[in-house]
């Protein structure tokens, strides 16, 4: 939904577009052999091409290339046969060739688009690049060291149109992104150890006119402070222009501890990147049976997922679209549902899995009910042999103890009584101790019903069936 | 053994008339008698005997011959070659010892070669003459009749080219950018060989122009060449530009003759100023190879007075992002100070001579927003106007002929402070090297000052072949067998 900023004279609407940089899930770098593991000793994750040694070459990583063709296709971008590798010379300590190997004009997958609610998100393209590696300026007091573990690693940067209109949409569109990602297991989305990062440009306008000049908010590591610095940055603008002063098109970096954003450098000292093809690589062609041997091998995407959930699984919408929001999360749905009442599995997954979960900060990955366990469950639950609540309770047993449903049933007697024979002859002891309150019923008292079926569940200490408990109690009371 | 090929060398191991360890010995000590060329930068004496011990233990034991089996090769300081400093002739990489062997240095050791020595180079191979080396020039073993000054043995691998014309080593290996092979060996009386771009592995060769540099071998026949290569080339999966082409057996090809054969002669060539000795030996040449059974036809290659002026956008262009890594952060030369940007300027005006510094300004120039255009496109339009140029031509023809080097070797320090008139003398080797062809220099005689002067033979992508078989017809009718003053 738009948010407006309200001005001196008026009010001033968004326009907001992201350059996300993503972490190609990949075991090797996109130009050399070396690993990618995340949080290694600094340094031992470099070959001689990540160090930039005399004489060394880069080679491409096929599956690199493919997670992005797989990215491409997941928001619908048309994949380039060809696409070239450009070099963006500069210097800094942690570029060791001197330049960055990244697609200038010939990116790999143009166009694409991803929903968020009420709104389609243009994609302008996305490129493969290299990352850089770390300047760390804390571990030595007189000099910055370099970790080089990260140089050379492989990055999608995704840019989207300036489609957005407000910080909650850019949350938004970030969020969605980051479960297209994970769900194509191209990037793991982890935003603490930078596997993705983001920058905003952000711009204000009066609803509907022109683009005014933006401004580019660098390496926003979290959604909470992407949303935040955004926020800050729509206001500043438009405190600018109340005041009488022009936007500058300049780079700024949000400090989350002040929550406000501060200029880094302006247009007047941007770099001279002196872009050309990089001649140590050939064009990347691309054929069609590479490309369609991807798109075969795709996963059922989110929303045809989601569509599915509802159609033919009789799931609300709500089910759905918190089940398909992960694809983790919809692969333990499907297998919880399996064979079973696809709603009963819904609202154990949707609700007391997923608060659990929440609870104790878990990824689904690591619930320590298996899928399959908490479709017995379920079974147990539909053939009478648990009552809801009772349900609650293995529920509960099975994520401490790890047992299975049944296990736990038998461990704790916790069988519900569904024996029509020795619970009719408690109510019939109960009707005859009470006969009293019978009479009050049959007097028209009907609300005491809840107290006979409580006599009856405390008598059998909750096991009773209390469907069968209300049936016999109403039979008996109304004959 | 001072005059032996590397077919003698192979025959003579073979019927045992001497050892590689004394062949390698002898050469070693000549190596040291040659400190006059300053061909050398840094020798291998300790790593060529082990090498010329393990090839005899390999004999010893039966094992059947390697191709290169005991062959002193001299090699471009450009060469990364494991445990050995490597220096680009350049004060920047002056104590760099890289723990990597390249891929060409290292098909030659597995095809038994005995590398012998680091040769001098234009620093970083930018030059024609081998005087921007940062350890002094090296110098040319042949004198002019009547001029004592020492001759430039041309460049930029002119080490190399200095030592196989001094009959110290029977091969060595160069590079090429845009003539440092051909050039250096016309210079020097000797035959110099760059490869169709790709055919050679790139990995591990300290990089100039990555569109442009190939290594090549450079050798005293024809012969040699086509065994050297054979032994340097394939593809190397490390280097994404290098070709899945075959290798053949470019020996076998040296023996077909030119019958048949149609050789162009590209009107273009014949430049102003050309000296009137050097156009009658082209012609000269031409009708060697007439005589042999070849039809010599006039052809046109529109596009090469281009070639030089896009050349010397291209190569800088490539040569300023290549030598960015240069920086003093993790190895070479580093001169430190209080912010880095200071570091940066301090490093690399240390580190970096007067023509690699001109070239890094040119490539940043013509690469900048504004510019590129106007300079860096233009550049690589012409680059294909004179590939396309080729590929006509070779429409009509097998291979084209054209002097190598507008002059013969000019007297060391000359044209030292006229870049335009150094840049000149790559004007007939540019265009191969933008259109990515194979061609050879080869000695076909001497100028009235008795310095050599050499033949260029162009061919096909990837027909090497037909290069080698037209070079060793010219070679036969030229007979060339003038010898440098210095080893007379």
């Amino acid at each position: 939904m738009s948010v407006l900023i309200e001005g001196r004279d008026g009010v001033w609407e968004y326009a907001i577009g992201l350059e996300v940089h993503a972490q190609v899930a990949s075991s090797a770098k996109l130009f050399s052999g070396a690993p990618t593991a995340f949080g290694a000793e600094p340094n031992t994750q470099v070959s001689l091409v990540d160090a930039a040694m005399p004489g060394m070459l880069p080679v491409i990583n096929r599956v690199c290339i493919e997670q992005a063709v797989r990215t491409g296709l997941g928001f619908g971008g048309a994949i380039a046969r060809h696409s070239v590798f450009d070099r963006k010379n500069y210097f800094y300590p942690d570029l060791p060739q001197g330049y960055q190997i990244s697609q200038y004009t010939q990116p790999i997958v143009s166009g694409g688009s991803v929903e968020i609610p009420g709104r389609t998100v243009r994609i302008t393209r996305l490129h493969l690049e290299q990352d850089a590696g770390k300047s760390v300026h804390d571990r030595d007091p007189d000099r910055t060291l370099i970790d080089l573990n990260r140089a050379g690693v492989a990055l999608m940067e995704i840019v989207s149109e300036p489609d957005l209109r407000s910080p909650e949409e850019a949350a938004e569109f970030l969020t969605r992104l980051r479960a297209l990602l994970r769900w194509l297991g191209t990037c793991d989305g982890n935003m603490q150890e930078g596997s993705l990062r983001c920058d905003a440009n952000v711009s204000v306008r009066r609803p509907g006119a022109e683009l005014g000049t933006r401004t580019e908010i660098k390496n926003l590591n979290s959604i909470r402070f992407l949303r935040e610095a955004i926020e800050y940055e729509g206001q500043r603008q438009v405190e600018v222009i109340d005041g009488g002063g022009e936007i500058e098109q300049e780079t700024r970096l949000f400090d989350p501890d002040r929550g406000e954003t501060r200029a880094m450098r302006t247009k007047e000292d941007a770099h001279d990147y002196r872009y050309f093809p990089d001649p140590d690589l050939l064009p990347l062609e691309l054929d069609e049976d590479f490309i369609e041997a991807i798109r075969a091998a795709m996963p059922e995407l989110p929303e045809a997922r989601r569509d599915r959930f509802v159609e033919e699984l009789g799931l609300s919408d709500y089910d759905a679209d918190l089940l398909t929001a992960e694809r983790a999360r919809a692969d333990y749905f499907e297998a919880a549902a399996s064979g079973r009442d696809a709603k009963q599995a819904a609202n154990w997954v949707a609700g007391d899995l997923l608060g659990r979960l929440n609870r104790e900060g878990l990824e689904i990955e690591a619930a320590p009910i298996p899928a399959a366990g908490l479709g017995e469950l379920v079974d147990l639950i539909a053939d009478g042999t648990l009552s809801g609540r009772m349900g609650r309770e293995v529920f509960d047993a099975m994520w401490e103890t790890g047992k299975s449903a049944a296990a736990i049933v038998e461990e704790r007697g916790l069988k519900q009584i569904s024996d029509t024979g020795a619970l009719e002859a408690l109510v019939d002891e109960l009707l005859a101790r009470e006969a009293d309150k019978a009479a009050e019923y049959r007097g028209g008292r009907t609300k005491l019903l809840g107290f006979f079926v409580g006599q009856v569940m405390k008598a059998t200490g909750g096991k009773a069936n209390p469907k069968l408990v209300n049936e016999l109690l109403r039979a008996k009371l109304e004959e | 053994m001072r005059d032996l090929g590397l077919a003698d060398i192979r025959a003579g191991l073979a019927e045992g008339a001497f050892s590689a360890v004394e062949l390698v010995e002898d050469r070693l000590a000549a190596l040291e008698a040659a400190g006059e060329l300053n061909a050398v930068v840094t020798p291998m004496p300790d790593r060529a005997l082990e090498a010329a011990r393990a090839a005899d233990a390999r004999r010893a034991a039966r094992e059947p011959a390697l191709p290169l089996d005991g062959v002193p090769v001299a090699v471009k300081d450009l060469f990364c070659t494991e445990g050995v400093r490597t220096t680009a002739s350049s004060a920047m990489l002056g104590g760099f010892v890289p723990p990597y062997e390249s891929t060409v240095t290292a098909n030659l050791i597995g095809a038994g070669a005995v590398l012998a020595a680091k040769t001098n180079l234009d620093e970083f191979a930018m030059g024609s003459s081998t005087a921007t080396s940062h350890f002094g020039p090296a110098v040319n073993p042949w004198k002019a009749k009547d001029d004592p000054r020492p001759r430039a043995p041309g460049g930029s691998s002119g080490g190399s080219a200095a030592l196989v014309a001094a009959s110290v080593v029977p091969a060595a290996l160069g590079t090429d950018t845009g003539g440092s092979i051909r050039q250096p060996a016309a210079f020097c009386g000797i035959v110099g060989l760059k490869p169709t771009y790709g055919r050679c592995s790139r990995w591990g060769i300290v990089a100039f122009a990555s569109s442009l540099d190939q290594a090549g071998p450079m050798t005293r026949s024809v012969r040699d060449a086509a065994i050297m290569l054979a032994a340097m080339a394939g593809h190397d999966p490390k280097d994404s530009t290098s070709a899945r082409e075959p290798v053949p057996d470019f020996e076998a090809a040296l023996g077909g003759g030119v019958k048949g054969l149609r050789i162009g002669v590209p009107r273009e060539y014949r430049v102003d100023g050309m000296p009137e000795e050097l156009d009658a030996l082209w012609r000269e040449g031409a009708a060697w190879l007439e005589e042999a059974g070849a039809e010599i036809v006039d052809i046109s290659l529109p596009h090469t007075h281009y070639a030089l002026p896009a050349y010397y956008i291209v190569a800088p262009a490539e040569a300023s992002s290549n030598l960015a890594r240069y920086d003093g952060v993790r190895y070479g030369l580093r001169s430190p100070a209080e912010v880095v940007e200071e570091q940066y300027a301090r490093t690399r005006r240390a580190g970096f001579g007067a023509e690699v510094r001109r070239r890094v300004l040119i490539g940043t120039y013509v690469l900048s927003a504004g510019y590129y255009d106007a300079y860096y496109t233009k550049a690589q339009r012409v680059r294909r106007l004179i590939a396309r140029d080729f590929e006509q031509a070779f429409g009509k023809v097998d291979a084209v002929l054209t002097p190598t080097a507008p002059t013969a070797a000019f007297p060391l320090g000359e044209k030292m402070d006229d870049p335009i008139a150094m840049y000149l003398n790559d004007v007939f080797t540019v265009p191969a090297s933008l259109a990515g062809l194979p061609a050879v220099s080869l000695p076909a005689g001497l100028d009235g000052e008795g310095l050599p002067l050499g033949l260029q033979l162009i061919g096909r992508p990837f027909d090497e072949e037909t290069v080698f078989r037209t070079a060793a017809a010219l070679e036969a009718a030229a007979g060339f067998d003038a010898e440098p003053e210095f080893v007379r």
